[in-house]
């Protein structure tokens, strides 16, 4: 074995593309997981069709999955990555202009037939020209190493051997940055454990992987990342998706009420759906409905019924479930909504990221209906934020929206788990007895008579005895909830509903300046955090004064909000729309700002923002 | 036909009862709100109906609920005493689901009209009647939109002179009962406004039945569609006209001379003379079959000049309900009981973690 140099690195981007059948989110996956239990700050970004098997071999068909993973804190997926491992001639063709030059392909070579070549308009194999001489270019013949190295494994056929290159490209990833594979061998024990060729074939291909980085002369450096420097604890990688089922859970558990959701399956939500109706032990009764109306109706019934209603959704679901979204409303019951939003309008980019929803969350249903509106930063976030619309929702018994996105949804980060006695705790006490008095002094109880400091009304559930009552979404009378078509009391309500809604409490945005006299603040909101905090770092860097600042609370905003932004000549704000939270802070606190916006489907990278604010910057000299 | 499935098998199973001794009255039930139909109006004589049969339940008031859609019919629920939910257009059933999986100890009951349940609401019935969830569907059958006033419903006739249909409508309209049946309804019935005693009968059959009850109660209108089902109400039309869906006998209408029955020949089902019918071709009915197909070809004998109309319960079969299955996989997770910390802990750490 000729003896190899290992050099270490501060921070590396890798991205993993290929077919959408190559296993590329998987490899991914695995590759981050490994990282992630080795100590690195790491942000993952899964980008796939909408299609679940488009034309083999098609640009249309490209699956990728990037990771960036460091020795130090790390707050975006990486701009550019470093290494592109491409499966075929549409994974390299698909990813080649995100590649800076001099970065580092290593391709699958078999991939490389005329017909493939041909399918992307590929004239000559671009393996084999000078096209890539700015790159420093591996080709490997994955595919067939991997089939040589499972000759041994006759039950399988040719077909099932071929599968097993994404093993044999993370065993050679493995070794060239110096990963254990243990986390990977006990994961794919446990997902073949009932496919024992299946199981020994991928074992085989991800160590004959690691061994071929070691012998052959291809590689002659392997790399080190040392372990990032994170506040003490017990971590573990977790998606945005999965951190916001888990705080439904826990919020479930938090506030004694049982979790029952509502859902129809919607790109990218459905993982929402997934990951709760596997938690029956935690008592999350999960109800896939026939439509979204459904679901969100199953939810806001189950609601009236003293449960944690919740429904998750995306942007076209979100308007599907206006209407019902009202009626809690007017209910003023607990209820919660997820949209996790992608592309849109109609159908628009299902498995792309964008921020497009908030106008839709704010005001998109009939007449004066006033919720509140929350959104999670990063993948983890996506945990409390959960606890937080839960808190919201119980306390002020209003529909709470919460506005993932795709990006948070399938990206993943390190989580430093929380101790569950750490979590808030929020009892929910529901009306028991009567809490009135009617004209002859008898005990009664009413409906709409609002606790005087929340001004939510009281929550009695069906099985109360001496309680029962009637709600509806026609207008109520205030106190008592009987029907009421009097102007005044409408004019009353409509102020009182939205009165609830501007008072809940939310906490004072707190505002990072490290120079403490920085003129312009970046405020973002959603998913915007880490590209933003990394366009301040890049500047910052570079000697400039920064401030930013993280909105959670869209409705109500935190008190100190326009007074935060009237501390600033000038306030940039990033937004993946065409400047909807802008449009809402001019008009709300007259203010100027400096909205800046794009809608690809994809997050900003951290370049594109400082040149962005940089330019601001300049003008402000 | 009743097949042990280790599930409950009573509609009411699960909901707490009045100790022994206790009963409520109708006035337990009436609500302290001015009622607000149109006087005449069918609804009234249902509401009675519904108030004069609860008590019959024997259940504690307070784990009834009502939960409507939108329509003359729905503002049903203000008018009982019980929990109610005046909800939006068609949607009653999808918030019903809801509520009646989550709540084993409720008795849950929809009230709709023939809008609300089969044109703006028809997803959702028929998927609450295919999910078997165990609540009661009381579809108000007034065949027009009386609250929007008078535009034609999906149960209009063909050439009906609505307001939206000034020269007749060309809209194919809806058989209720044939659309429960098809849905795979477990309970379908069909009764009238104005007889109290087959009204209640029914309430009773289906408020015992575990699973979706669907009962289309024909409802007049007297403002938009008066007189709609007239020819049912007069004693002698409605005598020869009825076909009584009645377990285990023949489906008959008339008397006598005139009686008329349903038999089973090469084309399907028919309605003969008694006197000219083969006796092996008469058919009895069978609430039970687990075949919904004679179900189905009766309901096909309704016409709409009313010449026999199949009244009563076309179909009651045990099959499981989507609720009490629900329940039983969170029962068999041990999700009833309480999870602990611990659990919640374990749940959050996963199976890769790190320490730093
Ligand atoms: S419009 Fe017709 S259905 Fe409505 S309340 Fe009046 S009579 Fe009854």
């Amino acid at each position: 074995m000729t003896s190899k140099t290992t050099q270490t690195l501060d921070r590396v981007v890798i991205r993993f593309a290929g077919d959408s059948g190559d296993g590329m989110q998987l490899t991914g996956d695995r590759f981050t997981s490994d990282s992630a239990v080795l100590g690195n700050d790491l942000s993952t970004l899964p980008n796939f069709p909408a299609e679940i098997r488009a034309p083999q071999g098609t640009l249309p068909g490209v699956s990728s999955f990037q990771l960036h993973f460091a020795d130090h804190d790390v707050l975006t997926p990486g701009d550019a990555p470093d290494v592109l491992v491409a499966m075929n001639p549409a994974a390299l063709k698909a990813n080649l202009g995100d590649l800076p030059r001099g970065a580092t392909i290593i391709a699958n070579s078999d991939e490389f037939t005329k017909r493939n070549l041909a399918k992307v308009g590929y004239a000559d194999n671009p393996l084999e020209d000078d096209s890539l001489e700015s790159w420093q270019v591996h080709a490997v013949p994955l595919t067939s190493i991997t089939v040589e190295a499972l000759a041994e494994h006759d039950a399988l056929t040719r077909k099932d051997k071929e599968r097993a290159k994404n093993m044999f490209a993370l065993g050679l990833l493995s070794w060239l940055y110096t990963r254990p594979l243990d986390g990977t061998v006990s994961f794919l024990e446990r997902k073949f454990a009932t496919k024992p060729e299946i199981l020994a074939a991928n074992l085989a291909a991800l160590k004959a992987g690691h061994a071929y980085g070691e012998t052959t002369e291809t590689f002659a450096v392997q790399y080190a990342v040392a372990p990032a420097r994170m506040p003490g604890g017990t971590y573990r990688n977790i998606t945005g998706n999965l951190a916001l089922a888990y705080g439904l859970v826990a919020a479930a558990h938090q506030t004694g009420l049982r979790l029952v959701l509502g859902s129809y399956p919607i790109t990218p939500a459905s993982d929402l759906l997934h990951t709760l109706s596997g938690l029956k032990r935690f008592g999350v009764m999960t109800l896939q409905a026939e439509d979204e109306i459904a679901a969100v109706g199953a939810a806001l019934g189950a609601s009236f019924g003293g449960s944690l209603g919740v429904t998750t959704t995306s942007g076209p679901g979100l308007a599907l479930k206006a209407e019902t979204i009202g009626l809690g409303v007017s209910l003023e019951l607990p209820l919660i909504v997820v949209d996790v939003q992608r592309g849109g309008p109609s159908t628009g980019l299902p498995t792309k990221t964008e921020q497009a929803d908030l106008l839709q969350a704010m005001f998109g249903r009939n007449g004066e209906s006033p919720v509140a509106v929350i959104a999670p930063s990063t993948p983890a976030d996506c945990f409390d934020i959960a606890l937080e619309a839960a808190r919201i929702a119980t306390a002020y018994r209003t529909p709470v929206i919460v506005l993932s996105d795709g990006y948070l949804a399938n990206g993943s980060e390190p989580w430093r788990i929380p101790a569950v006695e750490t979590l808030p705790t929020m009892p929910v006490e529901f009306t028991t007895e009567p809490n009135d008095v009617d004209a002859q002094g008898k005990p009664v109880f009413h409906g709409y008579k609002r606790d005087p400091e929340t001004l939510a009304r009281p929550w009695a559930v069906p099985g109360t005895p001496g309680l029962e009552h009637r709600v509806g979404g026609i207008e109520k009378a205030d106190i008592t909830g009987n029907i009421s078509y009097d102007p005044t009391n409408h004019d009353h309500m409509v102020r009182t509903r939205a009165a609830k809604i501007a008072g809940i409490e939310v906490p004072d945005l707190a505002v990072d300046d490290p120079s403490g006299d920085a003129r312009l603040l970046v405020l973002g909101w959603g998913s915007t955090y880490g590209p933003i905090q990394a366009a301040a770092r890049l500047l910052r860097n570079g000697g400039e004064r920064v401030a930013t600042a993280h909105l959670r609370h869209l409705n109500p905003f935190p008190a100190n909000l326009g007074e935060v932004l009237r501390g600033y000549d000038r306030v940039v704000l990033p937004e993946m729309n065409l400047g909807q939270l802008a449009l809402l802070l001019r008009g709300r606190y007259l203010v100027d700002i400096h909205s800046h916006t794009a809608v690809r489907g994809l997050p900003f990278t951290a370049a594109e923002l400082a040149t962005a604010i940089g330019e601001q910057l300049e003008e402000l000299k | 036909m009743s097949v042990d499935i280790g599930m409950p098998s009573v509609g009411t199973s699960g909901v707490p009862r009045l100790p022994d001794g206790e009963a409520l009255s109708r006035k337990d039930f009436t609500s302290d709100q001015e009622v607000r139909w149109c006087p005449g109006c069918g609804d009234y004589a249902i509401l009675a109906a519904v108030q004069g049969f609860l008590p019959e339940l024997g259940l504690k008031r307070e784990n009834i609920v009502f939960v409507s859609g939108i329509g003359c019919s729905s503002r049903f629920p203000y008018y009982l005493d019980t929990y109610g939910m005046h909800s939006i257009h068609g949607r009653a059933p999808a918030i019903a689901t809801g509520l009646a999986t989550s709540r084993e100890d409720l008795s849950v009951w929809v009230v709709t009209g023939d809008g609300d349940a089969l044109s703006i609401g028809g997803n959702h019935l028929i998927h609450a009647l295919r999910r078997n969830v165990n609540i009661t569907i009381l579809l108000f059958n007034n065949k027009i939109y009386g609250l929007t006033k008078g535009q034609y419903s999906p149960t209009s006739d063909v050439g009906a002179i609505t307001k939206s249909t000034p020269v007749g409508s060309v809209d194919a309209p809806f058989n209720p009962v044939s659309l429960a049946l098809g849905a795979e309804a477990s309970f379908v019935a069909r009764t009238m406004d104005s007889d109290r005693k087959h009204l209640t009968d029914v309430l009773r059959a289906a408020a015992a039945h575990r699973g979706a009850s669907l009962v289309e109660i024909y409802q007049n209108c007297p403002i938009f569609n008066d007189g709609a089902f007239q020819l049912l109400k007069d004693r002698d039309e409605a005598q020869a006209r009825l076909l009584h869906l009645v377990d285990g006998e023949p489906i008959r209408a008339g008397e006598g001379a005139d009686a008329r029955v349903v038999v089973r020949d090469v084309d399907g089902l028919r309605v003969v003379p008694e006197q000219d019918a083969d006796p092996a071709a008469v058919i009895r009915h069978r609430v039970d079959d687990p075949d919904p197909s004679t179900a189905f070809a009766i309901s096909r004998l309704d016409d709409p000049s009313f010449a026999h109309v199949p009244m009563g319960i076309f179909r009651s079969v045990d099959r499981p309900t989507y609720d009490d299955g629900v329940r039983r996989q969170l029962a068999a997770a041990s999700g009833e009981g309480h999870h602990s910390d611990t659990d919640l802990a374990t749940l959050l750490a996963g199976n890769d973690t790190w320490t730093v």
